[in-house]
């Protein structure tokens, strides 16, 4: 990269927690977040697991000192504020006003848990359903709504690329910073669990009706989550300006398309492989010197081989350690490359590779077996992350400690 | 050498325009059959066509109208050539298709290829493997049409290496309303061409319909 | 035999959009799949789904389905091994 892009501050809530602490905690004790349904209202209720965010939405606006009555914001909304705000509140920043201050957040439910509100009332009887209920439902709501609560007036965009979205977000609000337009851009993603896409995925038949099994060769399917994820990325120059602590380098990046299925990856991981090999050539990285991969790793038959497939075609027979938090925090969709980049930024701190829960056998394609305990002192410089959505859009980014 | 519109593809409500001349019109007819209709027009031969959503259906015609003889497998390699894309509706008219079939407990049978359109970057998807595109792909989501943003993203994927193409626009579609704008832009000192700045891409949305 | 390979070979036409193919365009042995019709793994699931909504079928995973779905003959002896 010419040049440098710095983190300053993460944020995250997910079903492992609503802060970096509680989610170390989840790491560190192997405790995953997938359990069973308690906030939604659907016929999956009792045989699907999921992992859900632990805190009603009225528990969260009032963590946000919002008064709940007057508002009606969305889940996606309310999980978004509260990430970004954790994120802007851990660079220390306390006023969005003092430089170029922008926005860059990713979704693909939008609003939906609201507007299936609105649906059931509309449906049982036309006169009724309350029309606020479906004023959220694009997807920008959210993004919007994040940006009037951290008071941010600059760029604010929002994108929608199903599972790698945030990552995706994450690569705009850093070239903003590289081309001079602004200084710094809190980017990531937002995504709530709604009847919409637990029906939807359900139709494809790619869920577990236990808690999924990455890399594992019995894998049978993803648990669907929901969270958010921000991490505050800088100029160097900015950075230095503020005698900012650099949490990390953004040190490359890249997406390409795997023009294979509408959902499906292809059997030789071409979009995978693309992605990987221009990240590392943007960061002027050798493989070998990758540390650790934060991995797709859905845990769906398609996902892992492909993924695992266009690693080897990367790193050969010495592919780097790896795991994926999936299986803690469930497939999170549109949050999941925001949630993944703070737990990138946050094994850089920290010295961790975080374990991989529930792996017993390799897939005997691959034979690649990931990181089933969790290593301290891991001695990572450079961490690659890679998000993978529908459409073949796929996207890696890579972490460098500061 | 500057940035430029080297083709471009309007769709509004029932007409085609190709490089500023009516290819297509006929204003009696459903999105579905009017998409037929430009589907033979493009002697397509693709049969996929037929399965996706109105708005992939509504992209891929504008993209292949847009791409039709300008012959890019010569200049560039399928990773060369980004996609980029916006609307406003994302994937309503496939969302609310699902949300109907999953309403109904006593008839439940919501379609997985219904669901799978559910995501609005499913037609850049459709594009690429229609193509064999392998560029970046993004797709962004405002209020309305905007030409800003839109350029600004683009003109900074140029900066980057990989970047020698991109296919992008706008492609909106809700309850029979399709709205498309779309665009090949690459570096070109061919001065008959519009540099791609926000105005010039502006105007072509705003002045490309039946005077 | 017939009546219900034809019947399945109209249903199918029409939840799967195949556009321009007619009942008498698809051969009872022929395999749907690669090939054949060109099917993919979404046109596998929605296979799975007509079965269930037009003939109280339920298949609980993709990969069950894949015997069942090898050929029109194969759907139309598994439709009456159900019965």
């Amino acid at each position: 990269m010419t040049k440098r892009v710095v983190v300053t501050g993460i944020g995250i809530i997910s079903a492992i927690g609503k802060n970096t602490d509680e989610s170390m905690q989840h790491f560190r004790s192997a405790t995953s977040g997938i359990g069973a349904i308690t906030h939604m209202d659907t016929v999956h209720k009792n045989n699907l697991p999921v992992a859900e965010v632990k805190y009603s939405n009225e528990e969260l606006l009032s963590l946000l000192n919002i008064s709940n009555h007057k508002s009606n914001y969305t889940r996606t909304s309310i999980l978004g504020m509260y990430a970004a705000k954790q994120a802007l509140e851990s660079a220390g920043i306390h006023s969005v006003k003092e430089k170029k201050t922008g926005l860059i957040s990713a979704n693909s439910v939008g609003g939906m848990d609201k507007s299936e509100v609105f649906y059931a009332q509309f449906l049982a009887n036309p006169s009724k359903g309350k029309i606020s209920n479906i004023v959220g439902h694009d997807c920008g709501d959210s993004t919007e709504h994040i940006a009037d609560y951290l008071g941010i007036k600059e760029q604010v965009t929002t994108l929608s690329t199903a599972c790698s979205s945030s990552a995706n977000a994450i690569m705009l609000g850093s070239r903003l910073i590289q081309h001079g337009l602004l200084d710094r851009v809190i980017v990531g993603g937002t995504d709530s669990l709604t009847k919409f896409t637990v029906n939807g995925f359900n139709t494809l038949m790619i869920f577990d009706k236990e808690a999924c099994r990455p890399f594992d060769a019995t894998r049978n399917g993803l648990n669907l989550g929901e969270g958010a994820g921000y991490i505050v990325l800088e100029s160097e120059k900015s950075a230095a300006e503020s005698e900012k602590k650099i949490r990390g380098f953004l040190s490359g990046f890249a997406n390409a398309n795997d023009a294979y299925h509408q959902t499906a990856s292809s059997p030789d991981g071409n979009g995978a492989y693309l992605a990987m090999s221009q990240a590392l050539a943007m960061s002027n990285l050798q493989p070998t010197q990758i540390d650790y991969i934060n991995v797709h790793g859905t845990a769906t038959q398609n996902n892992d081989l492909s993924e695992g497939i266009a690693m080897k075609r990367i790193f050969g027979e010495t592919v780097p350690r790896f795991s994926s938090t999936k299986s803690f925090t469930g497939h999170t969709l549109g949050a999941a490359g925001g949630i993944e980049a703070v737990f990138s930024i946050m094994a850089l701190e920290q010295q961790i590779i975080y374990p991989n829960l529930r792996f017993k056998t390799p897939i005997p394609e691959l034979q690649l077996i990931p990181e089933t305990e969790l290593i301290e002192g891991a001695g990572i410089k450079h961490i690659l992350s890679n998000s993978f959505g529908f459409g073949g859009n796929n996207s890696t980014l890579i972490f460098s400690a500061a | 050498m500057t940035t430029r519109i080297t083709s471009y593809c309007r769709i509004t409500n029932r007409f085609i325009y190709v490089n500023n001349a009516l290819l297509h019109s006929n204003e009696d007819l459903a999105f579905a059959d009017f998409a037929k209709q430009a589907y033979k027009l493009a002697t397509l031969n693709y049969l996929k066509f037929f399965k996706m959503d109105n708005l992939s259906k509504l992209g891929l015609l504008a993209a292949e109208f847009t791409l039709a003889g300008k012959n890019w497998q010569e200049r560039y390699t399928p990773d060369e050539v980004a996609l980029c894309f916006s609307n406003a509706s994302s994937s309503i008219d496939s969302d609310r298709k699902h949300q109907e079939s999953i309403g109904n407990r006593s008839n439940y049978f919501p379609s997985p290829s219904v669901f799978v359109y559910t995501l609005p970057n499913i037609l850049a998807g459709e594009i690429c493997i229609r193509n064999g595109f392998k560029g970046e792909n993004s797709f962004f989501i405002f209020e309305q049409f905007d030409a800003e943003n839109m350029v600004n993203i683009v003109q900074q994927l140029f900066i980057n290496e990989q970047c020698k193409a991109c296919v992008m626009g706008w492609i909106n579609y809700d309850s029979e309303q399709a709205d498309a704008l779309c665009c090949l832009i690459e570096k070109s000192d061919n001065e008959k061409e519009l540099p791609f700045t926000a105005e010039n891409y502006s105007y072509l949305y705003f002045n490309t319909k039946p005077q | 035999m017939s009546q219900l390979a034809n019947e399945l070979k109209t249903e199918i036409i029409k939840a799967l959009n195949l556009e321009g193919v007619s009942p008498e365009d698809i051969e009872n042995d022929a395999p749907l799949f690669g090939e054949g019709l060109g099917l993919d793994s979404i046109d596998a699931l929605e296979l799975i789904v007509l079965l269930d909504k037009n003939y109280g079928i339920k298949i609980d995973s993709a990969a069950d389905g894949k015997a069942v779905f090898h050929s029109i003959s194969s759907m139309v002896a598994y439709i009456e091994s159900k019965k």
